[in-house]
């Protein structure tokens, strides 16, 4: 029981020496010649343009909203799935009734134009 | 294996941090972040109820999926509602929202 | 496995929930101008859906496992919620159309709310308890915001919904650890394991302040009601109306049963809580509503008090004896009021112009000379609200007020009477606004909301000639209900 715990924390320290042995090694060993250009923000090589924390189209918030509701929900559908050969008849109905509900949501969704992108 | 009574401190640790969070952020994001901390160190609770003590029955285990879904559905309308807040005011800091007195 | 039985049970609100899911889509393809179709199908469902909880009436029995049970006191506060409902879209139909905001889904997400407060009067399992409480809030979060993008109302959703998602979490943990004492979330369940002495008495005491806790948001009391006056003045007016009505009853039904099923034990301790709870909000809602000048505040802070009053008769649910006096003068307070708050709200629509956040006293004058049946109304529900004799109002604090006698809670009683004496302060101003100053108040087009004032007014005066019957149908419904 407690070596258990014993090697966890041997884990841990191992595993926190040896980034902090490689950051700090590199750190101490590396030639440093620093000049503007190095300095500056990397993107893709691209020079950075503006800045940085610029406000997305809403249209991002109601994708991620709709998918959000429709990700959650399959919570309900995994454990029907890994029990489907044992379920009757009814159960299997519920799902298909919960299936069809999502449905309804994904029909009010496209109609009101929240899949619309422009 | 970890005691029960570990998990429940555990738990009750993070209801605590959400709560401090819900009461004392201004931001409307945090305060629902704080609120997601409360629900899900329900999670926790229910959880390490059901396994240690009555993980005969899949009560607990249900319940636990219906709270997460519902703190979903909860969080949609939230962040919509945020949102919408957001477009028209553009703030979203609590204290900001004082039209409303009497 | 569920049988044909386990859905008859739950017919209205099965109607309820299919109906709205063809309402959300069948509103799709109406267009914009025609929308009042919507309205007319929602109310369509509505009175369907109180056919069947009729039909229902005296039936008891659970199902689904012991998710949910039928019994007089789920019928009698479902008819409620449905009748409720049904004046809330009488309210809006015509208030909607003059605020520019006849959207479809206003009804829509009435009736999923009305559906979920149902489930909520009869359920009978801590999961159906949570899972009915989010069923009425959430579409109440929307429905708050309704007038989206007038400021008023979305400050008004956000504070709504802030508070509570907060408070459904608090409850949330109540029930885990009720559940962590018990091993059960079904009640019989739970009853069976504290008799059987296998439930940690502590665990189960944290667990019920909890829930009290998670209660006292959705019924608005001191201290739990800062969001009260906030959402009920930046909601459209049907939905404040609708909230101070039916989320109130909804609230007080899980309240209720949750506490006299579950915690008969606890009840020492609860009583006091309850106690405090109750003297403080109806001091508190009772003083702070003399300063308020907005009607729509007014009366959100009346509610605050309205709710003291409530528990004020469940402070001794202890006893076996008193507590089914309890609930069914409860329950009579809850019609009486409904009727009283519903007549008040619809003359204030009948009255309230487009884009506002409310009447203000001054508003109502010259509304007794100008229109009489509406200052009528309005006077009827002024003195229901003070509990003058010959309304309703009066019948419905007699009844509390002799629970509380019965349970031996005097200063609590003197507190309600002293309290309701203040109340007639600010009730009788508006009264004397009305009556006896000069001015020219306009009611907008439309004449559903005076129908409803009208109709109001009228029952809280008829029925106010037959407490007795009323009240031992109450009293007989809940007879069965543990």
């Amino acid at each position: 029981m407690v070596n258990d715990w014993v090697y966890i924390g041997l884990f841990i320290l191992i595993s926190l020496f040896l980034p902090a042995a490689a950051i700090l090694i590199a750190g101490w060993l590396a030639p440093k010649k620093p000049n503007k250009i190095k300095n500056s923000t990397y993107e893709c090589g691209i020079e950075t343009v503006g800045d940085t924390w610029v406000q997305f189209r809403v249209q991002y918030y109601i994708y991620a909203l709709v998918f959000l509701v429709f990700d959650v929900e399959t919570v309900f559908l995994y454990p029907w799935a890994v029990a489907y050969r044992q379920l009757t008849l009814f159960a299997v109905l519920e799902a298909v009734v919960f299936l069809l509900l999502l449905a309804g949501g994904l029909i009010y969704a496209w109609k009101k134009g929240a899949l619309q992108w422009n | 294996m970890i005691p029960l009574s570990w998990i429940l401190a555990f738990s009750l640790a993070l209801f605590f941090i959400g709560l401090f969070g819900a009461i004392a952020r201004k931001n409307a994001i945090s305060i629902l972040m704080g609120i997601e901390l409360m629900l899900n160190a329900v999670n926790i609770n229910l959880l390490a109820f059901w396994r240690y003590l009555y993980s005969a029955h899949m009560n607990g285990l249900v319940f636990i999926a219906v709270v997460f879904a519902v703190a979903a559905a909860e969080t949609a309308v939230g962040l919509a509602l945020i949102i919408s807040a957001y477009r028209n005011r553009r703030t979203i800091t609590a204290g900001d929202f004082d039209s409303l007195k009497g | 496995m569920p049988t044909v039985n386990d859905f008859l049970l739950i017919l209205p609100e099965v109607v309820l929930l299919i109906w709205a899911l063809l309402i959300l889509l069948i509103d799709l393809w109406i267009p914009d101008t025609k929308k009042y179709y919507t309205a007319v199908l929602s109310a369509a469902g509505l009175v369907i859906s109180a056919g069947c909880a009729f039909a229902l009436l005296g039936r008891t029995g659970s199902a689904f496992s012991n998710m949910v049970v039928l019994d007089g006191f789920s019928s009698v506060l479902s008819i409620l919620f449905l009748l409720s409902g049904l004046a809330a879209v009488a309210l809006a139909y015509d208030y909607l159309k003059r605020n520019a905001a006849q959207r479809g889904e206003y009804y829509t997400l009435l009736l999923f709310s009305i559906a979920g407060m149902m489930l909520m009067a009869s359920a009978n399992d801590l999961i159906m308890v949570f899972l009915s409480l989010e069923l009425l809030s959430i579409p109440l979060y929307i429905l708050a915001g309704f007038f989206r993008p007038r400021l008023a109302s979305e400050e008004a959703a956000l504070k709504y919904f802030l508070l509570g998602a907060f408070s459904s979490a608090i409850l949330l943990f109540g029930i885990a650890w009720i559940y962590g004492s018990t091993g059960h979330t079904d009640f019989p369940g739970i009853v069976a394991s504290i008799d059987g002495g296998r439930a940690n008495y502590l665990l189960l005491l944290i667990g019920a302040g909890l829930l009290l806790v998670g209660f006292g948001f959705k019924i608005g009391v001191f201290p739990f009601h800062m969001w009260v006056p906030d959402t009920y003045q930046g909601s459209p007016s049907s939905i404040g109306a609708f909230m101070t009505v039916a989320t109130k009853a909804a609230g007080f039904a899980a309240l209720l049963r949750v506490f006299l099923v579950l915690f008969p034990a606890e009840a020492p301790i609860m009583a006091g809580i309850l106690w405090g709870l109750s003297a403080a909000s109806m001091i508190f809602g009772n003083t702070v509503a003399i300063a308020q000048m907005n009607m729509k505040r007014l009366l959100a802070y009346s509610s605050i008090a309205n709710a003291g009053y409530i528990l004020m008769a469940f402070v001794p649910y202890g006893n076996p004896v008193i507590a089914q006096e309890a609930v069914s003068s409860a329950l009579f307070y809850l019609l009486a009021y409904a009727l009283t708050s519903f007549g008040a709200w619809a003359v204030m629509i009948a009255l309230e112009p487009a884009e506002s956040d409310g009447l203000l006293l001054q508003d109502f004058s010259g509304l007794g000379r100008k229109y009489p049946w509406l200052g009528a109304a309005l006077l009827i529900s002024m003195l229901s609200f003070i509990g003058v004799p010959l309304t309703m109002g009066f019948w419905g604090k007699f009844y509390l007020f002799k629970t509380a006698v019965d349970g031996s809670q005097i200063p609590l009683v003197l507190i309600g009477l002293l309290t309701s004496l203040v109340s007639a302060y600010y009730y009788l101003r508006i009264v004397m606004f009305a009556y006896f100053k000069p001015g020219e108040p306009q009611i907008q087009p439309g004449r559903w909301a005076s129908v409803v004032a009208v109709i109001c007014a009228a029952g809280i005066f008829v029925l106010s000639f037959i407490p007795t019957p009323v009240f031992q149908f109450a009293a007989q419904m809940i007879m069965g209900m543990k």
